[in-house]
């Protein structure tokens, strides 16, 4: 301490930090002195020179909102656009009486109870001099009655923006989603500064997947505007950058021939082009307009979309969870054929059930009198579900969970859309985690026709359907194909993602499970023939499913007609075509329907007769005149 | 007195030495910051959203500086070298991150969260000085003036190449005034300060073209009424056009209207001065000096070299940032990135300024008590 002394002075240490903290004080007093000066100059000296600049203050930063990109299918449809629309705004500093206001823009324009009712709420939320919009979609006579009566309602203005519209409604819903006004919560998520002239964000499907491509880059411009806040002149202008378009590689005349012959019916319909997975139509019925929802749908339109049973509003196509039933068998026989349980042309004896030893339970064939021999061929073509039991018993759960992964069932496609469900593949693991139960070996039979816990979207079956179209090789499905540069025209093309490559140790195999589903649509007893395959010009390869539709909801309202439709199979169809050179894929439910071979094939007939016959011109009777 | 009084007295004495909370400062910030949220209400264009972000931030901001408060400075001290080559090693991440990033860069990003290294040099570069002159005899001679130069030169640069001169004017003043606390002779700082205006047309040819393009507009900002020169016309459009009283709150046309940039972060004094006016320009200058009074008056107080040096210093960079904002908006000093302090909208300053009434807080209130 006593040395310290010797070299600290702790009083003299003090005495400096006094004084320099009395400079501090004044150097402090001073400039601040200088800071109010210079506010008493500007506030009080200079105080009529800049309020005149203030209420002349002419120029006014604007943000202008870039022109959404635009969203084409294959051969250049047009399926989503922008349509110049009109919007009367009201700014409320601007308005002197605005009951008054109100009630003579009555007079002028058409005003409903919900207009005003939209209005009223908007204006309690924003600040008094932001423009609020009144009405959107202003008709031709509307502006022309309004610009003779402008000069009385002040504070009043026309804006012309661009809308979303989607010319093809109902067709593309799905496909598309759609785009509506922000909410606060999307404004949190995106770049405030680029979103500043923007009223609307991508919500669902394309729309929201590729919201940053599509919506661009804001503008600004420097205006003149008059104390009233309305706009004389443009000094300077920054132009936003439009948003890049959409190729898909969709096809929107395959999507209405697919639209059609799902008419008047649940379900959905997946196309794609198995060698690099292009959606080429992707239908989920029933639909909705999704141009309902650009400017905001009204409650009770919106209720009644909501509350259908039918439920227009789900897009069956990656959303909807279905048993996939025999459409499973034409996998499973690779499976059994890879992991040589069976082999082309090994039969057994198929009578009307198969039964687990120790277990007194039945597993009961569709077909009551049973299939008598069958082997690979004819289990397949005639959807014999004794064979598949045996066969899935000989496979083990553990062997079919992976071999079926490998083609992408029970996992997200990671398809370029929103809302995409991942399936249901079960396995020991999977029922010990959710269920905490073992696994019975009754549950691999009944997984082994694609009944029990196994769920697949449509997505999924088209997608593992082409895998088997194309010897193995698993694509990731996509909906955009490229990306259009709108002001150069120029289109950057997405290269095709294979997902997966399933390698068997005989190729031979593919052959020995596609040709039985050639027989399933060639041959008389094939179940996929009668109404399907009878008369076709290029080779079919397809399977048929019927999937049973468990249980009742107990809460759900007793109506005999409608439970009587509910309680009856979905109707599948997995198939593609030409068998040689395989340029689709289809997959096709139809919800309680009943029989596959009856309800679902034919709509993919439909779809396959149209694309390859009308789009691509491929038939037996050319491919034989270029062969002479 | 009657008795339930003087027992709530003394649970309120005690609760606050329990907190060492600093009861004058404390009041004086809680007055500030509730102006700060009604102007940021009107300049956000009365947006919730906005203001409840800024009230979660100011939350976490209170609980740090509740938190620092209760570390003695002995403790403080003993970090100081060590925060001080973290902060080093830290910039130097950034900007190598910054090199291979091609372009300015100011955040580590950590996954969890986004860290601005050279928002904590505010703090550690006055610690450092402060450490290094705690038990070395004062006024310090020029080996240590040189020793202490280097400790605030090192950071300063390194932040002004990110480039973010705002921070490094404000990392820089903070170590000057630990300098100057020191006891640093008159002639010596009289010659740094000569040398630091003759170094002026070198700084010059060190700036990027946008910085000096301020500095241009600062001189003649009717030159270029469209480009740089719009902020500090529209700015003092706003002040000037508020008068003594102002337009009342919620009314400044110049903000509403959409004329005036910025108007929640940098440039929000323009805000205040157009809806509050003279009159209320002049209250809340008197608030923010009070608040600098009383961190001048800890540092007076303080019972060691190591606080006094860093109470002083936390002090008057706070008034860095109020002189160097205010000046920029009424058009006194060159546009540069200053927010001003616990009013503009966003959340690293916030924490730092606060971390810093903390750090004034706890040296005043872990002082032992003399027997008079």
């Amino acid at each position: 301490m006593a040395r310290r002394q010797a070299i600290k002075n702790h009083g003299l240490e003090k005495a400096i930090l006094r004084h320099r903290v009395i400079f501090a004080v004044v150097v402090v007093v001073l400039a601040m002195s200088a800071v109010l000066a210079r506010l008493f100059h500007l506030q009080v000296v200079s105080h009529e020179h800049y309020i005149t600049l203030s209420t002349n203050n002419r120029v006014r930063l604007e943000a202008i909102a870039p022109p959404r990109g635009m969203i084409y299918d294959r051969t250049g449809v047009l399926l989503a656009d922008n349509q110049p629309s009109y919007i009367l705004e009201l700014t409320p500093a601007g308005v002197k009486d605005m009951d008054d206001t109100l009630a003579r823009l009555g007079k002028v324009v058409e005003l409903s109870e919900l207009d005003l009712r939209r209005f009223k709420r908007a204006l309690r939320r924003s600040s008094s001099f932001q423009p609020v919009p009144l009405l959107f979609n202003l008709s031709d006579e509307d502006l022309a009655r309004f610009a003779v009566e402008r000069h009385n309602f002040p504070g009043v203005e026309i804006e012309a923006r661009l809308g979303r519209s989607y010319p093809l409604s109902g067709t593309m819903a799905h496909v598309i989603g759609y785009v509506s006004r922000i909410d606060d919560k999307e404004l949190a998520r995106v770049d405030k500064t680029n979103y500043r002239a923007s009223t609307h964000i991508g919500k669902i499907g394309l729309e929201r997947y590729y919201e940053d491509i599509l919506h661009g880059k804001v503008g600004f411009q420097q205006v003149e505007v008059n104390a009233q806040g309305r706009r004389l002149r443009v000094l300077e202008r920054q132009s936003p950058e439009a948003g890049k378009d959409l190729v898909l590689g969709l096809d929107a005349s395959l999507q209405a021939v697919a639209e059609g012959a799902m008419e008047g019916r649940s379900g959905s319909v997946v196309a794609i082009d198995p060698r690099n997975g292009d959606i080429l139509a992707m239908v989920s019925v029933p639909e909705y307009d999704p141009n309902l929802f650009v400017n905001g749908i009204s409650s009770k339109e919106y209720s009644a979309l909501r509350d259908d049973p039918e439920q227009p509003l789900f897009n069956r196509s990656l959303t909807g969870q279905y048993p996939p039933g025999s459409t499973i068998k034409p996998l499973m026989g690779l499976a059994g054929l890879d992991y040589q349980v069976t082999w082309a042309g090994k039969t057994m004896y198929a009578g009307p059930y198969y039964m687990l030893k120790n277990d007194e339970r039945k597993y009961r064939d569709w077909k009551k009198t049973g299939h008598g021999t069958v082997d690979l061929d004819k289990a397949i073509t005639q959807s014999c579900d004794v064979y598949f039991y045996d066969l899935a018993f000989k496979l083990g759960i553990d062997r079919m969970h992976e071999f079926l992964d490998a083609f992408g069932l029970g996992k997200r496609t990671g398809i370029d859309s929103t809302g995409e469900a991942p399936g249901l593949l079960p396995s020991r693991d999977w029922k010990r985690r959710t269920r905490h139960q073992p696994w019975y070996p009754g549950e691999t039979l009944i997984a082994g026709i694609g009944q029990g816990y196994m769920l697949a979207t449509p997505l999924q079956l088209a997608m593992s359907t082409g895998a088997i179209a194309m010897h193995g090789k698993v694509m990731k499905p996509r909906l955009v194909k490229g990306i259009r540069d709108s002001r150069t025209g120029e289109v950057k093309a997405l290269p095709p993602e294979q997902v997966n490559q399933v390698d068997l140790d005989n190729d031979a195999y593919w052959k020995q499970v596609i040709q039985p589903m050639v027989h399933v649509m060639t041959q008389r007893n094939g179940t996929g023939w009668w109404r399907a395959g009878r008369g076709a010009e290029y080779t079919i390869a397809g399977k048929t499913g019927t999937a049973q539709v468990f249980g009742i909801k107990q809460d759900e309202e007793y109506d005999a007609e409608s439970l009587r439709r509910k309680l009856r199979d979905h109707a599948l169809f997995v198939g593609f075509a030409p068998v040689e050179d395989p340029r689709i894929a289809v997959a096709v439910i139809v919800e309680h329907a009943g029989h596959g071979g009856a309800e679902a094939a034919p709509v993919a007939r439909k779809i396959m007769d149209y694309y390859l016959l009308q789009r691509l011109g491929i038939n037996n009777k050319s491919a034989a005149k270029e062969g002479t | 007195m009657r008795e339930s009084e003087q027992t709530a007295y003394y649970l309120a004495r005690d609760i606050i030495r329990f907190l060492h909370v600093d009861v004058v400062l404390f009041l004086l910030l809680v007055v500030l910051i509730s102006v700060g949220l009604v102007v940021l209400y009107s300049a956000g264009g009365e947006s919730l959203a906005l203001l409840s972000s800024q009230g979660v931030r100011l939350m976490i901001a209170v609980t740090g500086m509740l938190v620092i408060a209760q570390i003695p400075s002995a403790v403080l001290r003993r970090w100081s070298p060590w925060l001080y080559a973290v902060g080093i090693l830290l910039l130097l991440a950034v900007l190598v991150a910054g090199e291979m990033g091609k372009g300015a860069q100011r955040w580590l990003d950590l996954g969890v969260v986004r860290f601005q290294p050279s928002e904590m040099m505010k703090l550690v570069v006055p610690m450092m000085v402060a450490w290094y002159f705690a038990d070395k005899p004062l006024p310090p001679r020029l080996v240590g003036i040189i020793v202490s130069a280097v400790l605030v030169l090192l950071p300063m640069f390194m932040i002004a190449k990110q480039p973010d001169l705002g921070t490094a004017l404000l990392v820089g003043s903070a170590g000057i005034f630990a300098i100057f606390f020191a006891g640093i002779s008159w002639r010596i700082l009289i010659g740094m300060v000569a040398s630091g205006v003759a170094l002026a047309p070198v700084l010059w040819h060190f700036m990027h073209d946008y910085q000096r393009q301020r500095v241009l507009t600062l001189l003649n900002p009717e030159s270029d009424p469209l480009g740089s020169g719009y902020h500090i016309i529209q700015s003092k459009i706003a002040i000037g056009s508020g008068g003594l009283f102002g337009k009342g709150w919620l009314n400044g046309t110049q903000s509403q209207l959409d004329f005036l940039p910025e108007r929640s972060t940098d440039f929000i004094f323009a805000v205040f001065g157009e809806e509050f006016g003279l009159v209320g320009a002049v209250l809340l200058i008197l608030l923010y000096t009070a608040i600098i009074f009383r961190g001048l008056h800890i540092a007076v107080y303080a019972q060691d070299t190591f606080s006094r040096i860093l109470a002083g210093s936390l002090s008057l960079t706070f008034f860095v940032y109020l002189f160097v904002n205010t000046g920029m908006v009424i058009g006194m000093l060159p546009v540069v990135g200053v927010p001003l302090p616990l009013v503009s909208y966003g959340g690293t300053s916030l924490v730092t300024l606060m971390a810093a009434f903390g750090m004034l807080m706890s040296i005043h209130s872990h002082r032992r008590l003399l027997v008079h």
